[in-house]
Parts: C-alpha cells; structure tokens; sequence
C-alpha cells in the first residue's frame, strides 16, 4: 500500500520507540487528509526528536517492528518518478522488495535537509545520499547479526529483513535493533552492491502513484483539507508595485462569510465558501495607485545589451587568446546573436497552499522543492522560533523550477496568521501567468572563424543574463512584499552561465558573462536554467558555422568530438533518424510545405548527462507555421534506477521545450504581464505533438546522472536546425511563433 | 438557500447553493468530496475540470450548478477506484502515463467519451480528440499509447 505523506502527519508527534511499535497499526489502515490534519496540532508538530542530521543513519532510515522500512527523503517526487526511485535505490542495497519501504518526503519534522529538490540532482545527489544510508545500515545490521551468531559478518547475507548465515541460522532486522535507533554515522565507504548484481536498481518498475493519479485518488495539496479551514485568494494589484489608497469592503458584503484582510499593500480575502472567495477577490472594490515600472517585453532585448550591468565575468578561455582578440576584426568572422525569451512555468494547476498557523505554532502544506528553505522564511513572517513550524511537501501541479508555490504558501501564512484559523489559498489563472517567478530572459552575441580545412578555429561568447545575487537567503516573495516585511534583496536564476562553449575542438574559446542588474519581472530558476538557451544559441551557431563550411552538420561535429560518450549519442541520433550526410540547406523543394531536418548536441553542464536530438520538420511556407513531425533523441545518463522513469523526462523535457521553442513568451507593458491566459501564453497541444523516438544508453557501471533537465536543451536548436535545413531561414529568437518565420519567409 | 439535486455517479445528491451560478466544479469538490476534477484555469481554456454530462464531455468550470438539471454526471471517481479500474484508467496505468497528474483525469475523461465516439480511433483522431486539454510535463505521447492500448482492450 502507498502511504501518503499526509498519512503520517502526526508521526511527528510520536517518540521513537511509539512510533516504531505503532508501525504495523500505522501502515494498517489509510487515514484521510483531514484525519492527518487532526492528529497533528501545531504543538506536537515540531517535537518530533526525529535525528535529521546528514551524518547519522537514523536521519534517513527507521526499521519498523514489521520489517519494513521507511526511508526519509529530503528531496520530492515532482511527478518525476522519485517515489520509486528512491525505493529502488534503498531497496538494491537492503535486499528489501520496494513494497516493503515508505517513502517520506520533504517534510521538516522528518526528513533531512538534502537541499531543494532542483538542478537534476533527485537521483544524482539525493538518490545516491539514501543509497549510502542503506548501505551503512547493511553494514551494520550484519556486524550486529555478526556477534549475535559468532560468525564473521563476512559471511552472512542480508535479504527481505533477515540476516542469514551460510549454517541456515537466521535473525531478523526487527530483532536486532526494533525499538532502537541505530545511532551509526553515515560511513561513506560502506561497500555499495556491485551494479552486476542489481535486481531492483535498473528495472522499470511502476511508480506507486500511478493508480492513485488516474483514478482521482491522488491528494494534492490542492485537495488537502484541515478542519476547520477556509479559503482564501489575495488580490494582486493592476501593476506591478501599485499601492492601496482605498478598499471598499461594501463591495463584496453581500457574499456570505467574506473577511477582507489588509496588511499595507497586501490585500486578502477569505471565506468558509471557496466560491465566495472567487468572487470576493473578483469583485472587491480596490483602488489602487498608477504604477508603470516596466519596460514592456518588446524593449527586453535593447535592455540586455545595455545594461545597467553589475559585472562581467569570463566564464572560460582556453586557447590563443589572441585569436579571440583578432574575431573582432577578423572579415571572414561569422557573426550572430539569439534572444531567449521571458517564460513562465506555465504550470497547468495554479499553485495553491494551506496554512494552520497559531500563536504557538504552525503547520504549512505547499508543494515547494525547497520545504527546509522556507521553514526559516515563513518561521520570520509569523515571528515564531523555526522549531514550533513545520513545513511538509504535498504535490503539487508540475513545477518546472520556483512556480508560484512558495508565494501562495506565505499569502496562506499570512492569511492564517490573520484569520487566525486554517487557510486554503489557491491562485488563479491570472495570478500564476501573472505572477509566478518568470524564467530570466537571455541575450548571446557569438563570433567565430573557421580554419583552411573548415574547422573552427577562434570562438567568442558574450552573454548577457540576470546574475544571481550571491548569498541570496530565499527569492522575495509576493505577499509579504506587499505587506510591508522585510525580504531580502535580489534575484535568482539557476547556474545560467554553463554551456556557454562549444562541446567540440577549437583553437581558440572565449566566454564572457555580462551580468545584468535586477530582471524586468521576478526571475526564478525555470527548467534547464539558461543551458536551454546557452545551448540554443551554440548548437545553432555550430550549424551556422558547418553550412558556411558547406559541410554535413553532424559530421562537422563528429570530425573535432572527443568525448567517446558524447560522439556515441551523436553516431545513435544519426542512426535513428537515418541521418543523409549533405550540407544544409537542403535543396529547395518546390511547393507549399517544406522538409528539413536537424540536430543538436549537448554535455549537460560539461560534465554530466549526454544527449542528442535529431528532428524532422515541415514549415508551411504560406502561413509560416512549423510542424515537428519526428524527434529522435539518444540519452546517456549513466547508471538509471528506472529507465522507464527516465524515458518519461525525456519525453517530457522534449514536448515542453518544444512548446517554450515553439510558442512560450510571457508578454508584459509598462504596468503588467499581458499574457495571462492559455490563449495569449500558447502550449503545444496534442495535436501539435510530433512521434519521438528515444532510445536510453546502458551505463550500469558509471554513476547515475540527472535525467530531468538535459534533454531539454538540445530541443531549440534541433529545431531551429531543421527549419533552416528546410527553408534557408535561420530563428536566432524564440518562440519560433508562424508570424516570426512568416516574415522571414518573405 | 437553493438546493439542487444532481446525478453524479449514478447516485443521486443534493447540493445547496447560495448562488445558483456556482460552477459546478466547485459542488463537486467542496460539498461532495470529489475532487478529481480540477482547477486550471476558469476559462475552459485547459481541460483540467472535465466530467461527462449524460456521456459528453462538458468542462465543470463553466457549467453552471444551476444549468445541470437532470442530466448525469460522471467524474473520474465515477469511472473505476485504484483497485478497480476504468479501462481507460488501467491503459493510463499500464502506460505510466502521467507526470504531475494534475491534468490527467481531465484527460482521461476526454479519452473515455472519445472512445465511446470513436471506438478505434486513430494517433491522428486521438491527437484531435485531446487538443482541448492541456498537459505541461510532457505526458502527451504516453497519453496517446493509453488511448491506442485502452481502445484495443475494449475490442478484446
């Protein structure tokens, strides 16, 4: 049986030794959120005395009296596949079937701190780090099974909760330490099972969430429910950084149960009756002050290149250089830039949160990647000290990055706070295309040349991009601005400065990083953070370099590829897609529709996951719109835990990045964001959706790499690739949208 | 206050409602506790609140609590449970097709009226089939190996 998360809310609340004898009742039955809501008062929910230090066994692992386990994960299941995953990684190293392990994850009562769960790093870090836990308690269940029997620990084995030894004896895990911590460090060194002898680790079992999430079941924090609660929404203003002169709470006094709650510019609403709240918030007479801070979306690439810069830095130089220098000047230089839009997640639930926060402590549901980090915040905006609040992770819509989830979670803080009981707030379309931190928009200028022999010879990247302040404590959230409490000061936007070169021979490399100031709306780091478009503009580039080589692209890369792993998915995506060595562009087709081909390359941040994607297109010449009828895309990650897992993030990473290439800009005037729904902030729909085809390296040996980004980056160029294999015309800005190439066209 | 009396799931259910406007989404998570249907967007833009009413597929956020009337209303509780799955929803399951889930019953339910349309559609219907709803984690080519795996079930 899954155990929610929910379920064992009020663990938390249970000693050690209570809650290991109290295991088997536990799991025995499936208690309701609301139910979980009520056996975890705000009093208990800080007291768990659960260690959670990174260094101790116990932090991550509890063996019940029954012989299952529970594995304590600081990192989440983003609808990514963790929740088997980690089951599997765990269950590999205790020879324990998946069934027989629980999985919590990021709840600060219970889980460690493994750092937010973003970057690729579920498995590669967070994974590993549980993989590790295991296999120190294995190593130290057969020491204690050791003594008990007088053999060598050599020669017992464990599997399914029983130590064994070779004379038939056998002792149980419950046995040796049920009702005991373990109170081992993590030994680093604890031998890991040989990966030739892996049963769980490497089969693609299915995720145990599944049933639940087609069939309805599956709780949300969207769906979560606590006694006593209400619903809330927060009014956002017209334009960003407008302030309340008046509000009128005659206007919505008629709608039953409406509380206005007011905190400077902060403006709420809340109400027993969702509903209510809906209209509440719709409807409430605010008067709000002018306010036109922005720059309009149509001035964000003038913007990049002027500055006001912070810094520059140089991001890598290798080579002569000189020759970088003399690019400048050089005659035969070939010269292009690329512009990558502001996005939004685009997540398809609005975010929403529920807080229970009381004069003596607190819980917050919210489906945050980073439950540990705003413990600390929303600890600061109730003032009360960090260990009487608990934040606990519930799913949410998928989130590519920081959605809007931790700002509904401190708008229901804030409401709680107020209100004084349980508050539900949940956004509303507007809110989050409005709202959510925006991916950072990203300008690059590149310059090469190539050598006799048509190599290339000097490379220079400038990039410009929103730097990241340093030390930044947690991204300023919405609500609490408004009311007036201290936030700190600055951005974030993910490593967006790696993948800058190219991942093939030169003589030459230059990449410099213009770092700008504050970013025209609130940035956040969005799926693949500035590689998507780093490797947009290089993997176009390369292309743009072969044509004047008048050599096959995928050759031109292959001829100075050095990495065997690198140039091995390159030879795959050929193969796939039955790859026609020639130059680009194709020769002119006559006719409406034209076909094209191309393909992309990347190392993700130089030194983990492998990918190439090849993909066929058709660009209707008339209208300019872009079909993607097949994408071919080869993946080494190394070691997988769960290939099927995988293979659905890079079926993932494709169509949505295909979506952010073709359609995705998050358009704004001097006041607001304009794009606010699903008409003017397009997704690719089904029946844009092209056949992929995937095919997954088997690496046992190697470590396990990220799987939820890197496919994404090769996507734009790829495209962009093959509409110029079709039509001549090169997309150097994204979205790719039919009006842009039409124009091209002509 | 308003009552209303619904059909949902083959049983039948009174609803109160201060404002007969309500949209039905709403009825259904708050006061029946069905809370497969979802929030997207309010504008019938996104799918995420699809039920079927008398077997058509009718988005929940702007059907109107008042406007039901007689006819039946089937959400994904109503098609099968995790131990007794839909067909659609065991093709969904064997095809582990869904990431987040957020948008997944709504898809669901599109597939369940396409089938009884279109019993053996193919890639190209599906695709059409499904435009309306919207998935951003990708799940779109499992969804269409669900659709082909559930319509070849049914035909046995």
């Amino acid at each position: 049986m899954e155990l929610r998360q929910s379920d064992v809310a009020g663990a938390g609340a249970l000693t050690r030794r209570a809650w290991l004898e109290a295991g088997a009742v536990v799991v025995g039955f499936c208690l309701a959120p609301t139910q979980a809501a009520l056996a975890q008062t705000a009093a208990a929910a800080a007291g768990a005395g659960r260690s959670l230090r990174l260094d101790e066994v116990d932090s991550f692992l509890a063996f019940r009296g029954d012989g299952t386990v529970v594995v304590y994960s600081g990192k989440v299941d983003l609808g990514t596949g963790h929740r088997i995953a980690m089951r599997q990684m765990v269950g590999e190293e205790l020879a324990l079937a998946v069934e027989r392990i629980e999985l919590i994850e990021g709840d600060t009562a219970l889980t460690p701190n493994q750092g937010p769960t973003a970057g690729s790093t579920g498995v590669m870090r967070g994974g590993v780090q549980l993989r590790q836990a295991a296999a120190t308690a294995r190593e130290a269940l057969l020491a204690m099974a050791a003594q008990r029997l007088a053999l060598p620990a050599e020669r017992l084995t464990l599997s399914d909760g029983e130590v064994r030894a070779p004379d038939g004896r056998s002792i149980g895990v419950a046995a040796l330490i049920a009702g005991r911590t373990f109170d081992v460090k993590m030994n680093p060194k604890a031998p890991l099972k040989h990966p030739s002898k892996y049963v769980l680790v490497g089969q693609s079992l299915p995720r145990p969430d599944m049933p639940d999430k087609v069939t309805g079941r599956h709780v949300f924090v969207h769906d979560h429910v606590v006694p006593g609660m209400v619903h809330g929404r927060v009014v956002r203003p017209p334009a960003v950084g407008a302030r309340v002169l008046a509000v009128d709470e005659s206007s919505v006094s008629k709608l039953p149960g409406v509380r206005v709650v007011r905190i400077a510019d902060f403006v709420g609403v809340v109400s027993a009756d969702e509903w209510a709240v809906v209209r509440a918030a719709r409807e409430l007479a605010v008067q709000w002050s002018d306010s036109a801070p922005l720059i309009g979306h149509s001035a964000v690439v003038d913007w990049a290149r002027s500055g006001p810069f912070v810094a520059e830095e140089v991001i890598s130089a290798k080579g002569d250089a000189q020759r970088v220098v003399a690019l400048r000047d050089a005659a035969d230089a070939v010269h292009a830039s690329y512009a990558w839009p502001i996005q939004s997640h685009g997540s398809i639930g609005p975010s929403c949160a529920v807080a229970d926060v009381r004069p003596d402590g607190g819980t917050v549901w919210t489906a945050s990647q980073a439950s540990h980090r705003f413990l600390n915040v929303f600890a600061s905006l109730v003032d009360l000290p960090r260990e009487k609040l608990r934040v606990i992770y519930l799913d949410g819509a998928g989130c590519y990055g920081m959605n809007g989830h931790d700002d509904a979670a401190a708008d229901a803080v804030l409401l709680s706070k107020a209100v004084g009981k349980p508050v539900r707030v949940q956004w509303s379309r507007e809110d989050e295309l409005g709202w959510d931190p925006k991916g950072p928009p990203q300008l690059l200028d590149l310059k090469a040349t190539l050598t006799p022999d048509g190599r290339i010879d000097a490379w220079e990247t400038d990039m410009w991009v929103p730097r990241a302040t340093a030390n930044l404590e947690w991204i300023p959230l919405l609500g609490p601005l408004a009311a007036g409490m201290r936030q700190p000061v600055g951005q974030a936007v993910g490593l967006v400065s790696q993948n800058g070169d190219p991942p093939y021979g030169a003589n030459a490399v230059k990449v410099t990083a213009h770092w700008l100031g504050p970013a025209p709306l609130r940035p956040s780091n969005i799926r693949a953070p500035g590689k998507v478009a780093n490797c947009f503009a290089v993997e176009s580039f390369v292309d743009e370099l072969a044509a004047k080589a008048r050599a096959d692209p995928l050759a031109f890369r292959l001829r100075d590829m050095a990495n065997p792993r690198g140039a091995g998915v390159i030879r795959r995506v050929a193969q796939m897609v039955g790859w026609q060595p020639r130059p680009s562009p194709a020769v002119a087709a006559r006719g409406g529709v034209a076909a094209g081909r191309g393909m992309a390359y990347i190392h993700y941040k130089n030194n983990e996951t492998y990918v190439a994607v090849a993909m066929e297109v058709e660009v209707d010449r008339a209208t300019g719109e872009i079909a993607v009828r097949r994408v071919c895309c080869a993946h080494d990650c190394g070691l997988m835990i769960n290939p099927d897992a995988v293979r659905a993030q890079v079926e993932g990473n494709i169509l949505q990045t295909l979506s952010r290439t073709l359609y995705e800009e998050t358009t704004f005037d001097r006041s607001r964001v304009t794009s606010v729904d699903w008409a003017s902030y397009r997704l690719l729909r089904f029946s844009a959706v092209p056949r992929l085809e995937i095919a997954l390296i088997e690496r046992r040996e190697e470590p396990p790499l990220g799987a939820g980004e890197a496919a994404s980056t090769p996507v734009p160029a790829a495209l962009a690739n093959a509409v110029f294999d079709a039509t001549g015309v090169r997309l150097r800005s994204v979205p790719f949208t039919s009006g842009k190439v039409k124009a091209l066209l002509a | 206050m308003p009552t209303f009396t619904l059909t949902v799931n083959d049983a039948t259910r009174t609803v109160e409602a201060w404002d007969p406007e309500v949209p039905l989404l709403y009825a259904l998570r708050n006061d029946l506790g069905l809370h497969a249907v979802k929030f997207g967007c309010g504008l019938a833009q996104c799918g995420s609140r699809l039920v079927l009413l008398d077997d058509a597929p009718a988005l929940s956020c702007i059907v109107r609590l008042k406007d039901v009337g007689a006819r039946r209303v089937v959400t994904p509780e109503g098609l099968g449970s995790p131990d007794k799955p839909h067909p659609v929803q065991a093709a969904f399951i064997a095809e582990q097709a869904a990431q987040c889930g957020y948008c997944t019953n709504g898809i669901v339910m599109a597939t369940v009226a396409l089938l009884r349309r279109i019993p053996r559609p193919t890639r190209e219907q599906a695709q059409q089939a499904l435009a309306g709803n919207l998935c951003k984690c990708g799940s779109h080519d499992r969804v269409l190996r669900a659709v082909q795996r559930a319509a070849e079930a049914a035909r046995g």
